[in-house]
């Protein structure tokens, strides 16, 4: 039996007809004509007979040419979707007509190409897939788009945004996209983000950033700067927060008006480069009480290590001794705080000032996962240790904001 | 009406709110709340999808006409799950037991493999744009001869507040709907079927009782008329009314099909500007909507636009109704005309710039271009209808029994997969472990045997909301024709008295039994004491507001003074004067005593005197 194929099942004595959709543990899932779906022994199911290719008609779209051009570049992220009737999987649209089609305003706000380099769960992705992101990106910039939308699973988005940030220097918008709610359902945050990020892709900004709900409720999005956003909820569609900066952005919806920040990088501000080397022998390790100092071992390997420490900058003194091998055998060692708010100071406490002696880098007030991107990204430029201290000291791409300032 | 010369079938789906602890797919309670202990307000936009049949489903369409905005109220007994911003949890065991129960009662075969399935309902009252459902068993027997075709256990829709808002607080309750096979053929027969599934729900003493938790759908059709759905038909009584009303709407609709046909009617393609006619027009309706009025020519509808389909509906109603969902009030037609502040001269304006002869209607609707232009074609489409006949549609009842288009009767492409909720097993090892109750016509012929209560009582306490109350009352000892009087004659003659008696706790109903038990209150005081119950007072203050009870020395005291004083008239008419002598002494005591103690003690005091 195969998807879409006709059969009959009897059921307390009575004789359905249903549509064959797909084995699930060891059941026949059948769909019967009012629509729904039952699981049945195989034993209990007859083949009538073969199933119609079916086939979706898609309605043509036209794109206005006078309209600025925009790339769209797809990693797997379900900004638009549909539902596969035969197998009842959701699956990606990603070329522009079916993007287009599932979402027509789009073809009001620019005209579109697309590029799907990849197309994966955003948590298989990994640093050398953020390389091939960045060199798409900068193919499609040169080739004269106007602004780019990468959409991507929110999982792991502000990571790739982070790595694109560092290895490109973008004088056009480069907008991270996706759904906190699958873009099949009639209530998904695809829409309102997807348009808000075609927004914010023609305007005068000229930097990466990541487009999402500003909200639960479907008024506005905010536009953050891919070095200091951060997922900081499950499921929410306002997941995405801006950690100790302002969003860059807003766009209303549905009107899609875009606010810049005073803040925000403009347009053609920076040429544009790639600089697409990183060292992916990094680690980010949580420091928790009673921390193992053996699991230090495992990164002896290893070029980078980011810890996330306790409060200012801390980890128990019984680490210090493996630390201080570490830095003396070449690992870069970069503190952050899992406070996630505030700024590392190791000059307050012993153990800080101790870690500072042994040779670790103070993170300032970076977040700990564009903390350890940023060293991937740095280790991939330069082997000198005072260049990569000063370079992960400095701000480069909006990482590090030199001033606490209250209210944020 | 002779329905069976009319083909009349009709079958039934019944919604029931289960009573468990949680919410079908989160952890919520199941209860209901006041709108202004909302704590939060979400607002957002709906839009339909494509489905797994690569098609909208035409009933989503339908209601995507208007773009709507919704707005959603939030509660502390609601969570991210209802506001569409976490994943379901599993099913909850709970209501599937229960949906498992009620199948066995209907001997219906379990489904061995359920899965959770998203309907498309993009109408606002589901925040995800979808209600989750599964199809749990199917083919069973209901009353004899009933077919039972499937039982489905699914969420509760949120409450609609206005038209663009929504209580969440409703939303996820788990709900049974209970399909019948079209196998009734009469008004009378559709209610009785929908009483035994309702007493059979009842047994499982794991239903919501009270307003709005039992909803029934009715399903009708006649020989060459359509499949008609009336959603919302709360009430059993008004059952075989809408039934027949339906059978009434779809004969009509037959016979003006017929005369249309006769006449050559014909529905024209276009509509017509007819905005600067009503320039200076004295009609409220067109003027607070003026930015455009659209017209249209309905060629040999004179006089058929505007007659009755059912009582209080017209064509025109329906075609209003169709109008209605481009967001506009409503249309005025010229078989009513003039009226509602458009004057004669505006109808004659209006015939001739439609070109409209003695024997042509001429509808007409206001709003902005968009809408009126919307809501023309949609009114023009129905007319369209009344030359095919009866069109299959989903309405709603509307208060007195007749009913209302809603939209078109969803087709299959509304299911997809709810992906986020893994399938259940049902083994038999579990449908042979549940329970079957006790059904409540047995419970009641158990009342009469065991309780020696009146087999009509005995019915009317197994099928009442207070069945729970009851048993209660006599487990603690109360006599049973106490409590069956109090809890059915009387909290049901208050209520006829307009008194909601319906907040007043078990617990206090009880305590108040068992004082009337062991003579510390009057049984006469009892709907006094109810009445200031329903009003808020606890039991204490009402007892004491219906005045404190009379002691029976008290009693014998006030007896004694008004015999004394009518010494000569008992003497004359001796025990006759029993009568007119207790009635002076009730207007005294009334409430405060039981009278038949006051009987007692008067006759002894009259005895003492002859």
């Amino acid at each position: 039996m195969k998807t879409g194929d006709v059969v009959s099942c009897t059921i307390g004595g009575k004789t359905v007809e249903a549509v064959y959709i797909t084995e699930r543990d060891e059941r026949a899932v059948l769909k019967l004509s009012s629509g729904y779906n039952i699981g049945v022994p195989f034993s209990e199911v007859l083949h009538v007979r073969d199933g119609e290719e079916r086939k979706g008609v898609e309605p043509p779209v036209v794109q206005d040419s006078k309209l600025p051009e925009l790339a769209i570049i797809s990693t797997g992220g379900t900004i638009a979707s549909r539902v596969d009737y035969r197998t009842g999987a959701v699956t990606s649209r990603s070329t522009a007509d079916e993007i287009i089609s599932a979402i027509p305003r789009l073809a009001t706000i620019g005209r579109f190409r697309t590029s799907q380099p990849f197309s994966i769960l955003s948590e298989n992705m990994k640093p050398s897939m953020w390389i091939e992101l960045a060199r798409c990106i900068y193919d499609q910039i040169q080739a004269g788009a106007h602004g780019v939308i990468v959409t991507h699973g929110t999982d792991t988005m502000a990571y790739s945004a982070s790595a694109v940030s560092f290895m490109l220097d973008t004088p056009v918008p480069v907008i991270f996209v996706g759904s906190q709610r699958s873009a099949d359902r009639p209530s998904s945050d695809n829409v309102m983000n997807a348009l808000c990020s075609a927004a914010v892709a023609s305007a005068n900004l000229g930097e990466v950033a990541i487009c999402m709900h500003g909200t639960v409720n479907d008024d506005y999005c905010a536009v953050h700067r891919a070095t200091r956003v951060r997922k900081m909820h499950t499921s929410r569609r306002d997941a995405f927060q801006s950690i100790g900066a302002e969003p860059v952005a807003t766009v209303t919806y549905p009107d899609l008006e875009v606010s810049l920040h005073a803040d925000a990088i403009g347009r053609e501000a920076q040429k544009l480069a790639l600089r697409d080397t990183m060292e992916e022998k990094c680690a980010l390790i949580s420091y928790y009480p009673g921390m193992d100092p053996a699991i230090l071992d495992s990164y002896t390997s290893y070029r980078g290590l980011v810890i996330a420490g306790t409060g200012l900058g801390h980890v128990g003194t019984a680490l210090m001794e493996r630390i201080r091998e570490l830095v003396c055998n070449g690992t870069t060692i970069v503190m952050t705080t899992q406070c996630l708010h505030g700024r590392v100071c190791d000059r307050v406490y012993d153990t800080g000032r101790d870690l500072l002696r042994a040779g670790v880098i103070e993170g300032e007030d970076m977040l700990p996962e564009t903390a350890l991107v940023k060293l991937m990204w740095v280790l991939g430029q330069t082997e000198n240790p005072e260049e990569i201290r000063q370079l992960m000291q400095e701000n480069l791409k909006g990482e590090i904001v030199r001033r606490s300032v209250y209210g944020l | 009406m002779d329905y069976k010369a009319l083909g009349l079938t009709a079958g039934i789906e019944i919604h029931q709110q289960l009573d468990t602890a949680e919410k079908l797919y989160c952890r919520c309670p199941t209860i209901l709340r006041n709108i202004d202990e909302r704590n939060g307000e979400i607002r957002r936009y709906l839009r339909a999808t494509v489905s797994e049949m690569g098609v909208i489903d035409r009933a989503a369409e339908e209601e995507m006409k208007q773009m709507r905005f919704f707005s959603y109220y939030a509660y502390n007994t609601t969570c991210l799950v209802e506001n569409d911003d976490e994943p379901p949890t599993p099913m909850n065991p709970e209501a599937l037991q229960i949906t498992l129960t009620i199948a066995k009662m209907l001997s219906m075969t379990p489904i061995s493999q359920v899965h959770t399935m998203r309907k498309m309902v993009i109408d606002g009252s589901n925040t995800t744009g979808f209600q989750r459902t599964a199809l749990v068993a199917m083919n069973g027997i209901a009353g004899g001869n009933c077919i039972i075709e499937s039982i489905c256990l699914e969420e509760e829709a949120a409450q609609r507040v206005t038209d663009k808002t929504f209580s969440l607080d409703r939303l996820g309750i788990p709900l049974v709907e209970i399909t019948t096979a079209p196998c009734m053929h009469t008004p009378e027969e559709v209610k009785e079927i929908a009483e035994y599934i309702g007493m059979i729900l009842r047994s499982t003493r794991k239903v919501k009782r009270g307003l709005g938790t039992i909803r029934q759908d009715v399903n009708i059709s006649i020989r060459d008329g359509a499949r008609v759905e009336i959603k919302g038909v709360q009430e059993l009584d008004l059952i075989p009314e809408v039934v027949s009303r339906e059978v009434e709407r779809q004969v009509s609709l037959l016979a003006i099909r017929e005369e249309l046909r006769s006449r050559g009617a014909e529905v024209p393609q276009g509509e017509l500007d007819v905005t600067d006619l009503f320039s200076s027009t004295k009609s409220k309706v067109l003027k607070k909507k003026a930015p455009c009025i659209m017209a249209a020519t309905l060629k040999g509808f004179a006089g058929i636009v505007g007659r009755e389909i059912q009582p209080g509906r017209r064509l025109g109603s329906e075609m209003s109704d169709y109008a209605k969902k481009c967001g506009v009030g409503g249309l005025f037609h010229t078989d009513e005309l003039p009226a509602y502040g458009v004057t004669e001269e505006e109808v004659a304006a209006l015939r001739e710039r439609a070109l409209a002869g003695d024997g042509d209607c001429v509808i007409i609707v206001s709003g902005t271009e968009q809408q009126a232009t919307c809501a023309i074609r949609q009114a023009l489409k129905r007319a369209g209808m009344a030359l095919e006949g009866v069109p299959e549609e989903t309405r709603k009842m509307l208060p007195e029994g007749s009913s209302a288009y809603m939209r078109p009767l969803p087709g299959a492409a509304r299911m997809y997969p709810e992906t986020d909720v893994l399938p259940v097993e049902i083994t038999e090892e579990m449908m042979a472990a549940i329970d079957l109750p006790e059904l409540l016509v047995e419970v009641a012929a158990r009342f009469t045997r065991e309780l020696g209560i009146d087999s009509a009582l005995a019915r009317h306490i197994a099928y009442s909301d207070r069945l729970p109350t009851f048993e209660k009352a006599i487990a603690a000892g109360i006599k049973p024709s106490l409590a069956a009087r109090t809890l059915i004659s009387t909290l049901r003659e208050l209520s006829r008295d307009g008194v909601d008696c319906g907040g007043i706790p078990d617990e206090t109903l009880i305590d108040l039994l068992l004082r009337v038990n062991s003579g510390e209150v009057a049984k006469e005081a009892i709907p006094d004491i109810l009445r200031a119950l329903a009003g808020g007072a606890p039991l204490e203050e009402a007892i004491q507001s219906v005045g404190p009870t009379f002691s029976v020395s008290d009693l014998e005291t006030l007896i004694e003074g008004i015999v004394a004083e009518r010494a000569e008239f008992i003497r004359d008419r001796k025990m006759a004067s029993l009568g007119p002598v207790m009635g002076i002494v009730m207007k005294e005591v009334r409430g405060r005593i039981d009278g038949q103690i006051v009987a007692d003690v008067l006759k002894r005091s009259i005895e003492k005197r002859i």
